[in-house]
């Protein structure tokens, strides 16, 4: 039973995929729907033309592999899907099909992420252009099934590229962007698209979906670097000792560094299809503003409407959302946030017994080498699901506020929990 | 001066218990005024998906796209689908002094005003109930509370809502939902 099947025997063949576009060429050019960021992310999916989507169905997946299963089940993608008995066997499904030349994807969450772990460092070692949707969720114990940043950023190391959006609408096109700059031969690194466990993966919003043809010439159909092919058979990822495993590690690295350009260049052309961009990070209101709110993903959505707010009311307050955390646009963003007088970061991730926490670790780095340094809050929000009104976000501002008369911030603290 | 969140936003929250169909007539609602052009939110209460126990659901609708994600404290509208839940739990919390409280109860508006000691703002009331009885035979309060808001509040056009609901369900059971939705929309009283 274990004869390998060549790629091009279940792969989806160019005619197939021409034919498949003859047909749809006559749909509306713009289409408008209400869809979930799971949804909204499962249709991304559909239209990148995977080849392989392989993952553990049960909890804590999400929807995204739920509707996709629908879609194959009615015949609508030619992808082999592959439901597994573990995350670990999800991914590790997924380096298989990808070191194949395969357009893959998997998602997960939570616990799902966590069991994951030891083969995400091999998707990314082995350079996989693998796609991977996670929506955020808490790690146990206490069991949580609810949105916060740990799972995610406790895989910050892993090398995978992490790209963090703010809506349904930007889940979907950050989901076609993705493949295009995992797979693009000066990055070729597997990719996080996460949203928002719940308050965007259960969320209906406005969703304006390209049609087929236009994603499918956009992303096009995968060119790998090099493949596994019993006919011209080749050894990926052997033992490499003390004589190249560092080197191999300082290619990923580098290979790293070349997100920020293809990020920007995949970007511009999306632009050109869809009229969107978000940036590999977004400020909101920051020119003149002496105090900069930073976060991402919905605290960001939300600390823009407490900008607004603040703004009406005569405070010099502005945001900066991040969208790419891995690789963290350092360099950028020092520049950026030069002129502050104090940055206060929001993150949803306690990093226990750490200096500060993940996200105000890199936000500070950023701005050790400026000049004038702005003051850095760290305020640790919204753990295990816990909603994140705009009057933490308020509060979060009127500390800092307090700490830049003092002249002096504590590492991070909590908002919004009992103490 | 309080600080404005959600300017220009019209924001709904439901109360029901799990199992009433909050999550799926927030949604109807919120795809309704989607298609009406609008930018929306539409999700739940995120908690156990337990039968029988109080849920919410919130929905927003806007012009412009929606920035903010939090939970909705300060409603321009409640829905009430549960007529016991109001014994167990402040449903009007929160609500706007201009806002719309819509409960599915026998009660007048009157009545309702004085068990809850609601004195601002707009009173609905349908029994959602008796309607569901007659029309669908079973106890599917949602979708005739549903219409008792749209009908009263204007958030959305009824014709949009009965639209979705047809074609979500199509055949028989959407156009028993049609009719109940009707009835429920002239039966529907304001006080």
């Amino acid at each position: 039973m274990n004869v390998p099947i060549p790629a091009s025997k279940w792969r989806v063949s160019d005619e197939m995929t021409a034919a498949t576009k003859s047909s749809k060429t006559t749909e509306s050019s713009s289409n408008i729907e209400g869809l979930t960021g799971d949804a909204a992310i499962a249709r991304a999916l559909k239209q990148c033309d995977i080849d392989v989507l392989s993952a553990y169905p049960i909890t804590p997946q999400t929807i995204i592999v739920e509707d996709y299963q629908r879609f194959f089940a009615d015949g609508e993608v030619k992808t082999k899907v592959i439901p597994v008995e573990s995350e670990h066997s999800a991914m590790s499904a997924c380096i298989g099909a990808s070191a194949a030349g395969a357009r893959v994807a998997t998602t997960s969450a939570s616990a799902g992420l966590a069991l994951m772990w030891e083969v995400l460092y091999c998707a990314s070692g082995l350079r996989l252009p693998i796609v991977l949707a996670v929506a955020n969720r808490a790690l146990s114990a206490p069991i949580n099934i609810h949105n916060d940043w740990s799972d995610s950023y406790g895989a910050r190391d892993s090398g995978f590229i992490q790209m963090y959006c703010q809506s349904c609408q930007e889940a979907y096109d950050t989901t076609i962007m993705s493949f295009k700059i995992a797979e693009n031969h000066s990055v070729l690194l597997p990719a996080m698209v996460c949203i928002d466990g719940f308050i965007l993966s259960h969320n209906v919003e406005h969703v304006e979906l390209l049609p087929d043809e236009v994603v499918r010439d956009f992303i096009g159909i995968r060119d790998p670097a090099q493949v596994l092919d019993p006919d011209k058979p080749i050894t990926i990822g052997p033992i490499c000792f003390t004589d190249y495993y560092f080197e191999v590690k300082e290619q990923q690295d580098r290979a790293m560094k070349e997100v920020f350009r293809v990020y920007k260049e995949v970007e511009s052309e999306f632009e050109k299809i869809s009229g969107r961009s978000y940036g590999i990070y977004e400020t909101y209101r920051t020119k003149d503003a002496d105090i900069v709110l930073l976060t991402h993903s919905s605290p960001a959505g939300t600390a823009k409407a407490v900008v607004d707010a603040l703004r009406d009311r005569g405070e010099r307050v502005g945001l900066l959302r991040l969208k790419l955390f891995r690789p963290f646009p350092a360099a950028e963003i020092g520049k950026e946030l030069a002129s502050a007088k104090a940055v206060a970061v929001f993150e949803k991730c306690l990093s226990f017994g750490a200096a500060a926490n993940p996200l105000a670790l890199e936000v500070r780095t950023a701005l050790y080498e400026q000049p004038k340094r702005p003051l850095v809050t760290d305020f640790v929000i919204g753990l295990g699901g816990r909603d994140v009104p705009p009057t933490v976000i308020v509060e979060g501002y009127n500390k800092t506020k307090q700490y830049l008369e003092k002249g002096k911030a504590p590492f991070y603290e909590t908002l919004g929990v009992r103490k | 001066m309080a600080l404005d969140f959600s300017k220009g936003i019209i924001e709904v929250r439901w109360h029901g218990r799990g199992g009433q169909g909050v999550v799926t007539s927030n949604q109807m609602m919120g795809k309704a005024a989607l298609s009406e052009g609008n930018y929306i939110q539409a999700f739940p209460e995120f908690g156990p998906e337990r039968t029988g126990a109080p849920v919410k659901a919130f929905l927003r609708i806007s012009k412009s796209p929606i920035q903010l994600y939090a939970q909705i404290y300060q409603p321009n509208i409640v829905i009430c689908i549960d007529p016991t839940l109001i014994d167990v739990m402040d449903v009007s919390e929160g609500l706007k002094k201009d806002g719309t409280l819509v409960l599915n109860t026998q009660m007048t508006p009157e009545e309702t005003r004085k068990k809850l000691g609601l004195k601002t703002g707009k009173v609905v009331t349908v029994d959602a109930k008796a309607i569901a009885m007659q029309i669908l035979g079973r106890p599917f309060y949602n979708m005739p509370t549903l219409a008792a808001a749209v009908k009263t509040t204007g958030a959305v056009k009824f014709e949009t809502v009965i639209n979705e609901v047809v074609s979500r369900y199509p055949g028989k059971v959407g156009e028993l939902n049609k009719t109940a939705m009707e009835r429920a929309a002239s039966e529907a009283k304001v006080g």
